[in-house]
């Protein structure tokens, strides 16, 4: 019928009717490319591809103007709906700021009975006077924390083992439940812990508190035990009967544990996946260690570089994704983390992998002493004798003189991927963070030189295996999304 | 298999002033003593006649031809239809005019499909249309739709507006909205438009300030690449101005439905536009994939649209599969349910209006018609090589 138009009809007339979008791209492999827009849409292509879009030689039709245009990598130009799309978009993944530092650590005591080489906080095994946070500088950070604005807040009860000084724990929750709801704020109580030290009365009081529990656990008894001495020898023993107790007394959901590799770990990660499926637990966060504390003064730190880590969590990643094939719903929760990012727009803000960075602006950590940090690896740090991150002290400042101190900002504005040399044009951005206190600590300098940087080519690493397994393999892919389905 | 006939011409009508348009609600005489002067007696005997004129009625509507000699007692304006529109009942609505003397079924009571044409003009031309556009001045029917409202019963759980664009008519169409959200206090409204209107902000304005929770636009996107949505539609630049409408209604706080039509030209790209629509729109209420209604324009484009829906199946398996995920409420509409995967069941909705929903005779022995869907009577029905009738129930 001739009173019908063909296609043809409606297509731009050439590259002069087309405009580019924001877009970056990275070498994937051999002929490969990553191309990505403002939002982390993505496209692997071949090299031709890239190059024609680049100069926008495309033709509804061709295959390669559809990809590119529902990709947003392209615009018809004087068409401002993608535009918009970008924006809305843009802004719903950034909405994490509208909730500014939910997250309060207070670290309750810097003693330990552990003496893990690879401990990153520096731990003391003696002087509880001069170790251990007291009460009315407890009470001060609360009213800071409490004067953060999100409505929902967590508290997070860190050490050396804060079990050690549970007394101070039961006075601050005691005291956030009796202040928090005053305030309009709904609170959330996490103790961090090796739960060598959990008794019955502990475990009752988090059940009548609502206080969940985050442990530690490396593996198989011979690797944790190694990982983390106490005298007794008998570390993983107590974490496995404590991580049984939890799971009776408070509920399967009320624990978590996580693991950290040692160079020891590396050739076992499917053992040490298992150990955590056998206990039932609820998914696994493979975490490499981190350059503080002792993991640097024992040179543990040394004991493999991120390609080497990346080889285990490779390995480590496959076989939990042949796990849930099988039936078993367990997550690796870095790679369920990145898929929301990869997937979907929900604001997604996990303080050690965002931009702006989470330092203070996520999280702020009261140490003993009263001192406030950016973050928890800030607070490491200074044990180390480098008060970089270092915002204030509870007995002098409040939330605002804190989150809005020169140091912060300065530290905050001078790392934000958006414009930060190597992280502005790198395809991985969208998902990807900002990490000054690591390239601080391991170069000096809060940006940092990304290609010298194991945080960036652990990120990176990571993101093209899942963009590959994506792209490539179906059934992983299923895995994948079933990890994010809100 | 033929669709219930909505509209006829009366093979009779006297005392009503020519030219005019009436808007009459019609009404059994023996339950109504105080008729309004817009109900009509519905008479199908003698008794009737009689029982009309006793309550008062001045306006009657006689169906069937054997009744009423020419000397019996009458009311002062009769309109007599034929045989078939036997199904008329108390409380349905009709517009009748007197001129042409054709009327036009604008409610029935019984049915949950009910929906009023607003206009017959569009800003769209889309290849596969079921309801061809006309340029023709018929603004009348929006008089006539005002005078339709309040005699609807506000029971009624859901109406629908269509045409033609009912946005190109948009200053008269909002306040029509804004009387049945007061006038239907209850009643769900679902407008199908095409949403471009909503892209120039006094529009979408006028639109969200009716505050009405149970208002929602159904708009249609049917691809995620410009040139092919505009394509479809014949209209350049309609993928972005509805694209921005959308966003606009969802930024006031509207309720918005995606409508996508399943055809050859939709079909091959259905997952990359599901995908797209995950990824860009979740915050849409609803997405509804829609079976081709083989009937106006999509009989002449034939050759360019037909596809058997079995060959789309696992497309639409997918793509439901993906919205889904990503949260968003999903419905399959106008797929009969021995084309699909079991596995998309549960997202199938009988969604043909009662009036034109049927099935053909391979269908008589299937145990599962009772949650099909079925299939359009209209235009030229052309079936799947591949109905099958379920001899047993398939799922519990």
């Amino acid at each position: 019928m001739s009173k019908f138009a063909p296609l043809e009809a409606f297509a731009p007339s050439g590259a002069a009717d087309l405009q580019l979008l924001p877009l970056r791209f990275e070498r994937l492999s051999a002929g490969r490319y990553l191309v990505t827009n403002i939002v982390g849409d993505f496209l692997v292509l071949a090299r031709d591809d890239l190059d024609r879009i680049a100069a926008l030689d495309l033709r509804p039709g061709d295959g390669l103007y559809e990809k590119a245009f529902s990709r947003h990598l392209i615009a018809p130009k004087g068409r401002v709906g993608q535009l918009q799309l970008l924006a809305l978009r843009l802004r719903s993944r950034m909405a994490f700021l509208r909730e500014p530092t939910p997250l309060h650590l207070f670290v309750v005591t810097l003693r330990c009975e552990h003496s893990c080489p690879y401990c990153q906080v520096s731990r003391r095994s003696t002087d509880r006077g001069l170790y251990d946070m007291d009460e009315s500088t407890a009470m001060r950070a609360l009213n800071i924390a409490l004067s953060a604005p999100p409505s929902s807040l967590k508290l997070e009860f860190q050490g050396g083992e804060p079990l050690l000084n549970f007394d101070l724990i039961k006075k601050i929750v005691l005291a956030a439940k009796e202040r928090g709801p005053r305030r309009g704020k709904q609170l959330e109580f996490v103790i961090t812990t090796n739960l060598a030290l959990l008794t019955d009365s502990i475990l009752a009081f988090c059940k009548d508190n609502g206080v969940l529990l985050s442990t530690s656990l490396d593996g198989p008894a011979d690797l944790h035990n190694r990982n983390r001495p106490r005298p007794g020898g008998n570390s993983h023993e107590l974490a496995v009967e404590g991580i049984r107790r939890a799971q009776e007394f408070l509920g399967r959901d009320r624990i978590g544990a996580l693991m950290t590799t040692a160079e020891a770990s590396l050739e076992r990660p499917e053992e040490i996946i298992d150990e955590y499926v056998r206990l039932g637990l609820d998914g696994i966060f493979l975490r490499p260690l981190s350059p503080y504390g002792f993991a640097v003064k024992t040179k543990w730190i040394k004991g493999y570089d991120a390609a080497r880590w990346l080889a285990f969590y490779r390995r480590g990643l496959r076989y939990i994704l042949n796990l849930n094939k099988r039936g078993t719903h367990f997550p690796e929760f870095h790679a369920a983390m990145l898929m929301q990012r990869l997937l979907t727009d929900r604001p997604l803000g996990y303080v050690d992998l965002r931009s702006p960075s989470g330092a203070g602006l996520g999280a702020l950590v009261y140490n003993y002493d009263g001192k406030v940090f950016a973050s928890d690896e800030g607070r490491m740090l200074a044990e180390m004798g480098d008060r970089t991150f270092e915002l204030g002290d509870v007995s002098a400042d409040d939330y605002h003189s804190l989150v809005l101190s020169d140091r912060l900002v300065d530290l905050v504005g001078k790392s934000l991927t958006q414009c930060a040399p190597q992280c502005s044009s790198c395809a991985f951005e969208p998902h990807c963070g900002a990490d000054p206190v690591y390239h601080h600590a391991t170069q000096g300098d809060a940006l940092g030189i990304k290609p010298l940087s194991d945080f960036c080519a652990r990120q990176k690493g990571i993101l093209a295996l899942l963009i590959d397994l994506l792209d490539n393999s179906p059934d992983d892919a299923a895995v994948l999304r079933r990890w994010v389905a809100p | 298999m033929t669709p219930l006939p909505l509209s006829g011409q009366a093979t009779m009508t006297s005392g009503f002033n020519a030219p005019g348009r009436f808007v009459l609600r019609l009404r059994d005489p023996r339950n109504t003593s105080n008729p309004g002067h817009n109900d009509a007696a519905l008479v199908r005997s003698m008794d009737d006649a009689a029982v009309a004129m006793a309550n008062g009625f001045t306006t009657s509507v006689v169906v069937g031809s054997a009744l009423l000699a020419d000397d019996e007692p009458r009311t002062p304006r009769v309109a007599r239809f034929a045989e078939r529109f036997g199904y008329f009942g108390e409380g349905d609505v009709i517009g009748l005019d007197a001129h042409s003397r054709r009327f036009r079924s604008l409610y029935r009571r019984n049915s949950e499909h009910n929906s009023f044409l607003v206009t017959e003009r569009c800003n769209h031309y889309c290849l596969m249309c079921s309801q061809p556009p006309r340029d023709i001045d018929d603004s009348w029917i929006l008089d006539e739709i005002a005078e339709a409202i309040p005699l609807i019963d506000p029971s009624t759980v859901s109406i629908g507006f269509t045409g033609g664009e009912p946005l190109l008519e948009w200053e008269r169409f909002v306040p029509l909205l804004a009387m049945a959200g007061v006038r239907l206090p209850k009643t769900e409204i679902h407008v199908l438009t095409n949403g471009r209107g909503f892209a120039q902000p006094a529009i979408a304005s006028a639109w969200a300030s009716l505050a009405n929770p149970r208002l929602c636009a159904g708009i249609p996107i049917y691809s995620a690449v410009d040139v092919r949505h505009d394509y479809i539609v014949q209209a350049r630049g309609a993928f972005d101005e509805t694209v921005l409408g959308v966003l606009r209604l969802k930024d006031k706080g509207q309720r918005v439905e995606i409508r996508l039509v399943l055809h050859a030209l939709t079909a091959p790209d259905l997952v990359e536009t599901c995908a797209w629509m995950a990824r860009n729109l979740p915050f849409v209420d609803h997405v509804a994939l829609m079976g081709l209604e083989n009937t106006g324009f999509a009989i002449a484009n034939d050759g360019l649209l037909w596809i058997d829906p079995f060959d789309y199946r696992d497309a639409l398996t997918q793509g439901v599969s993906i919205l889904s995920a990503a949260g968003l409420r999903v419905s399959i509409y106008n797929v009969p349910l021995c084309l699909l995967d079991s596995s998309a069941w549960p997202f199938a909705v009988r969604s043909i209006s009662d009036w034109k929903n049927a099935f053909p005779p391979a269908c008589d022995p299937c145990q599962e018609r009772g949650r099909c869907g079925g299939f359009f009577s209209t235009g030229r029905p052309r079936y799947s090589d591949r109905i099958r009738p379920f001899l047993t129930k398939a799922l519990p």
